[in-house]
This record gives structure tokens, C-alpha cells and sequence, in this order.
């Protein structure tokens, strides 16, 4: 589709991004010690902090990717929204009081409280590196996106400007900007997801009688793009894709619905057909490659069952491999929340242990209800009449954009501001994870208060630089699929050290380091060695792949356990035969 | 008190585990049980989704509650 700049939206997006960056620069004057610079001095007030937890974490793939993913295949995308909430559960009840009581600045601090042991800073800086990185790619791509319909800017463009603001901000005030940056952001996200929600049940239904016809898009070995045999443009002779996502049939052979009830939404659209899209490629014999979009009737009752989107289509098959694939993913959303370093990291903003468990579950309370949401809102979307059949992520604002035009300018920029405010708790997790953990383990020596903040920042930098250039270059890759990556790894690596250090008084810092060590290789090893990656990143046949199902979280979890408790039964002795507290 | 508010949570934690494992493990091998709707017209996964998202928020009000106020004034 061809999207034209709205002056609206480039005004109402400019304003948020001057907003944040007044408040980083008003804020940075407050945090010059490394405590504020990286736990806000602990004086973020619970329900703030709350807020911003649900900032985090409602990142652009659970804004735009799911759904996305819900507009175009119907009920699998909200098991991600399940599965998302639910990692919240082992957040509050195993680890947030633990990590309050623990740590003191990173991730690493919580797990090396007992040991002070250099390997453990080491092993875990690397993990919340790699996790971070991991996570950071997704973010990037989906800053990109936005920006070529908001702005009408190319895709390197929206990364480099979400990469330079976030730097500003975080460089200019650390944990106290970012944490009331995620604020802002998580609040209005609710606030207008429910806004948005309330407009597509006043809408109802209705049905389109038109019969939609296929569409192509050929890529010419020179570049250009043809649309259903014209090439793509807005004037004379030159042919733009329709936009799409229609009813064809409602309950009683109605035409529309008028207003719904929230449950009356599902049930009528249970008993009414609408029309999806199935897209298929073929490369002709001069090297062009040609995309054809096919309108496909589907029953209701099936886009609102589990099963129906290609990468969960396996749960219905005979393949066991398929179920263990689902359960492999559906364990890592369990278990990666708590794992995840920009979340932790946030237990460490607030005053106390009770302060912890409040500001989760003000989170989980933001969190869930959004998750709600998404699926009103990706079934709104997919009964639009307004999606772009090439891009999936683009659901959530052109739905509002079918809508009212301010309504898709405000929601295009709280989008854009989410990327930013989960950019930012990235990058300082990053930052704290070298300039706290890394760096004194490689130079032996310990910094001063001034040098930390000063490496976080430099360190800012380098990540934020890193991630544009990771954001430009995997441009084309699948959102929510890097996110399944970064949260398989952080599950793996990180959750069994701390789960077992709370639970577990046998645990040696060697145990430690292995099981972060293994879990973090393992993941990392599955994931590039699996059957999407291969088709997705390699471009090889899927069939080739050398694991036998792509989500790892169901061996390699298991995996980091066990090999934390096998080596720390191994070292048991070793350490308890050393005198005084164990140093390597 | 951070003892018994980790029994509190594990205890909670294991029956959101049944709740979540049961979803999961009828999604993998009975899927077919999810396209049942018996309430409403609406159907086993939108129920059950909804469900869980709701448990998650009254099992952590729950735990607030249980772990008790008297513990911020320290």
C-alpha cells in the first residue's frame, strides 16, 4: 500500500518525542550518582513504577505484532498474550522480592550476593547482553515500520531517529527518565487501546458485498514494483494494493450489526464468515519474484479457535514433534518474563520488598487488561477494510486510522513512543551489565561512582549504535519471531540460577556460571540450528535443519537446571573444604 | 515474614501452574476442546484466555492481600 504522511500524526508524534526528551533533560539533573543513574535511588514511587513495568513490557511486538498476527490468522496470536501474562505470575510469587532484597543494580548483583565472584559477573553480563541485544533487534525493526506511513521516511530512517532519541535519553538521566518515560508511554497505551476497543464494539459488523479479487506484487530483477500488473504509484496507469480484511457473511443473513456487547462481539462473529488472506511467491523465469494475495472465506468459529496460523497449525496435526514445538514455546513465555533484564532491573527502583510485590501487581493489572484488549483489537482489525495485505504489523494503526485520522496519529505515536521506552530500558540494562559487571571483572579494578555512570554511558552509546545498525540490517525479518528468540535464551540462561538460588542452599557459584554459561549456548546453538531460521535467516530448506523442532525452551531449560545442580553437587565439596568466603 | 510470604507465593504460583499447564495441555492434544461453546456463544478458548488473564490479576490481588499491609510500614 501506499501510505500518504498525515500532518496530524507528524505533529501529534513530534509532540510525544519532545515531551519525552523535555523530561529526560528535566529529570537528568537528578541523577548523577551511579544509584540514580541506574535505580532511580530506589524512590520510584510502587504505582509508578507499576505503570512503567507495563511500559517495558507491552513492547511493539505485543502492540504491533500481536495484533497483527490476530488481524491476519484470527485466535493464535492471543496465546501469545497469554503466554506473555502468564511469565508475570512467576515474576511476582518467586521473584520479585528476592531480586529487591538481593541485588542492588543489575541482574548479576541478585545471583552473586552470596558468592562475590568475578566468573558470575562475567557469565551474567554476558547473558543480559545477549538477551538485550536479542530484544533490541525486534524493537529497531519495528520503529522502521512505523515510521514509513507516519512520516512517509524510508525504514532506515525511523531506526536511526527511535536509535539517536533514545541515546539522548538514555545518556541524559538514566533509570529515573527512562522509568517515567515507560509511564507515560504504558499509560496512554492502555488508556487508548481501551479507547480504541470501545470504538470497535460501537462499530459492530458489517457486511462488505463485494467480492475481492487476487492481488500481486512482482519484484522486477531491476528493482521495481508492479502492482496487479501496473506499476505501483497513485496516477494514471499505475495501480496501488487495495486494503483489505472484510465480512462476507453475518449471523441471520444480516448486513450489519450496529453496536456490540463485549461478549455479543464474539459470539456473533463465531456464527459469521469472514475473508483472509493467503499470500504465495513464485520466481518467474527472468528472475522477478511475484507475491499473489488470495481472498480465502473462513467460518468464524475458526478464526476464533487455536491452530489455524502456520506456526501453530502443528498442535492440530499428528506430528509430535509439532506439540512439543508448541509446548516449547508456550514454557519460554512462561518462564522468560522473569528472566528478562530490563524487567529485573526495574525491582531495583523502588524502596522495598513490599514495593516490589505492589508494583507487579499494579503491572499485571495494566498488563492484562491490554492483553484483553488485543484481542478485541485484532479482531477489529481484521473487519476493517483498512489492513495493508503486505505487513501485518501495521494492523493496530490503520485500524485506527478506519477510525478517525487524530485517533491513528495519537495511536502511531504511542506506538512509536513504546519503541522508545523499551529501547531505553534496554539499553541501560545493557549499560549496567558492562559498566557494573563486565568491566570490573576484566580489569580487576574497582570503580568509582562518577567512572560507572560515565562507562554506562559511553556504553549507551556503543549499544544504541549497535542496535541502529542490527535494526537496518535485519529489516525484513519477522518481529514477534526475534522476540521468541530473546525470550527462549533469557529463560534458559538466567531463570534456573536464580529460581535455584532461592530455593536451593547446595548451589555454588560454579554451578552458577555453568547453568548460565550452558543454558545461554544451548538456546543459542538450538535456535540457529532450527528449522525457522534456516528458512527465515539462511534461506536453506527447512527440512535440512539439525533440530527437531525450533523452539529450544522445552530441552534447554530442563538443560540449565540440571547443569546447575549437577555442577554445583560436583564443586560442593571444593568449596566447603576452602576457608573463609569463596574468591577465584 | 519473607518466608512465609515465599510459601504464600509458591502456593499460589502451583495453582496458576495447574490452571496455565491444563490450558496448554489442551491446546496441544485435545485442541478440538477448545471450539466447544458452552456459555454464551462464545468458546472454550476465548473463555479459557480470558480466564486465565483474570486469574493471574485476582491470584496477585490475593497475594497483596495475604502478604499484608502491615509489612510496607517497615
Amino acid at each position: 500500500m501506499i501510505y500518504t504522511p498525515s500532518l496530524l500524526a507528524v505533529a501529534i508524534f513530534f509532540l510525544f518525542v519532545s515531551i519525552t526528551l523535555g523530561l529526560s533533560f528535566y529529570l537528568g539533573k537528578r541523577a548523577k550518582s551511579s544509584a540514580g543513574y541506574f535505580a532511580a535511588h530506589g524512590q520510584i514511587p510502587w504505582f509508578v513504577n507499576g505503570v512503567a513495568f507495563a511500559g517495558d513490557y507491552l513492547s511493539a511486538a505485543s502492540f504491533l505484532g500481536i495484533c497483527g498476527m490476530i488481524a491476519f490468522h484470527g485466535y493464535d496470536g492471543f496465546l501469545y498474550s497469554i503466554g506473555y501474562l502468564a511469565g508475570w505470575v512467576v515474576a511476582l510469587f518467586v521473584v520479585a522480592e528476592p531480586m529487591k532484597r538481593l541485588g542492588k543494580f543489575t541482574f548479576a548483583d541478585a545471583l552473586n550476593s552470596q558468592f562475590d565472584s568475578p566468573g558470575i559477573k562475567l557469565a551474567v553480563g554476558l547473558s543480559t547482553l545477549a538477551v538485550s541485544v536479542f530484544y533490541l533487534i525486534p524493537q529497531m525493526v519495528g520503529a522502521g515500520v512505523l515510521v514509513q506511513p507516519l512520516l512517509g521516511l524510508p525504514h532506515w530512517a525511523g531506526v536511526v531517529i527511535v536509535g539517536a532519541v533514545v541515546i539522548v535519553i538514555v545518556v541524559t538521566a538514566g533509570m529515573v527518565s527512562t522509568t517515567w518515560v515507560q509511564f507515560l508511554k504504558g499509560s496512554l497505551l492502555v488508556i487508548f487501546s481501551a479507547v480504541l476497543t470501545v470504538m470497535i464494539l460501537q462499530r459492530g459488523f458489517e457486511v462488505d458485498p463485494s467480492t475481492p479479487e487476487p492481488q500481486t506484487v512482482t519484484i522486477t530483477t531491476d528493482g521495481r514494483e508492479i502492482v496487479n500488473g501496473l506499476p505501483l504509484g497513485k496516477g494514471p496507469g499505475e495501480a496501488t494494493l487495495q486494503p483489505v480484511g472484510t465480512i462476507s457473511r453475518l449471523p441471520g443473513g444480516e448486513t450489519s450489526t450496529g453496536p456490540l456487547g463485549p461478549i455479543e462481539f464474539f459470539s456473533t462473529l463465531q456464527q459469521s464468515e469472514v475473508v483472509l488472506w493467503t499470500s504465495e511467491k513464485t520466481t518467474a523465469e527472468d528472475g522477478s519474484v511475484t507475491t499473489t494475495y488470495s481472498p480465502k472465506p473462513v467460518s468464524g468459529s475458526q478464526v476464533l479457535r487455536p491452530g489455524e496460523h502456520p506456526k501453530f497449525k502443528g498442535i492440530r496435526g499428528d506430528q509430535f514433534s509439532e506439540k512439543l514445538n508448541f509446548l516449547s514455546l508456550m514454557l519460554a513465555l512462561f518462564c522468560g518474563t522473569a528472566s528478562l533484564p530490563h524487567i529485573l532491573i526495574r525491582y531495583y527502583t523502588v524502596k522495598n520488598e513490599a514495593a516490589a510485590r505492589k508494583s507487579t501487581i499494579v503491572g499485571i493489572g495494566c498488563i492484562g487488561f491490554f492483553y484483553v484488549l488485543t484481542l478485541y483489537m485484532g479482531l477489529g482489525a481484521m473487519t476493517s477494510g483498512a489492513m495493508d495485505v503486505t505487513n501485518s504489523n501495521m494492523a493496530a494503526p490503520l485500524l485506527a486510522k478506519s477510525m478517525s485520522e487524530l485517533l491513528f496519529a495519537i495511536i502511531s505515536a504511542i506506538a512509536f513512543t513504546t519503541v522508545l521506552g523499551t529501547v531505553s530500558g534496554l539499553i541501560l540494562a545493557s549499560a549496567g551489565a558492562v559498566a557494573h559487571d563486565l568491566v570490573g571483572c576484566f580489569s580487576g579494578i574497582k570503580l568509582t561512582d562518577h567512572e560507572q555512570v560515565r562507562i554506562a554511558k559511553i556504553t549507551s552509546v556503543i549499544v544504541g549504535a549497535i542496535a541502529i545498525v542490527l535494526g537496518i540490517l535485519f529489516e525484513k525479518l519477522n518481529v514477534s519471531y526475534l522476540v521468541g528468540w530473546a525470550f527462549s535464551v533469557a529463560a534458559s540462561a538466567n531463570l534456573p540460577s536464580l529460581v535455584m538460588l532461592l530455593f536451593w542452599k547446595g548451589v555454588t557459584k560454579q554451578g552458577i556460571i555453568a547453568a548460565v554459561v550452558v543454558g545461554m549456548t544451548s538456546s543459542l546453538a538450538w535456535i540457529l540450528l532450527s528449522a525457522d531460521t534456516f528458512s527465515a535467516v539462511y534461506g536453506l530448506p527447512a527440512e535440512n535443519a539439525l533440530v527437531p523442532f525450533s523452539q529450544p525452551g522445552i530441552v534447554t531449560i530442563p538443560l540449565g537446571f540440571a547443569t546447575l545442580i549437577a555442577v554445583s553437587l560436583l564443586t560442593r565439596t571444593v568449596n566447603r573444604d576452602a576457608p573463609g568466603p569463596t574468591k577465584e | 515474614m519473607k518466608s512465609r510470604n515465599s510459601r504464600i507465593g509458591l502456593v499460589l504460583f502451583f495453582l496458576y501452574l495447574l490452571l496455565y499447564g491444563g490450558f496448554v495441555l489442551l491446546n496441544t492434544f485435545w485442541p478440538t476442546t477448545m471450539d466447544a461453546t458452552p456459555l454464551a456463544g462464545v468458546n472454550v478458548a476465548i473463555w479459557y484466555g480470558f480466564g486465565l488473564i483474570l486469574a493471574a490479576f485476582l491470584l496477585a490481588l490475593v497475594y497483596g492481600f495475604l502478604c499484608g499491609p502491615a509489612e510496607d510500614e517497615r
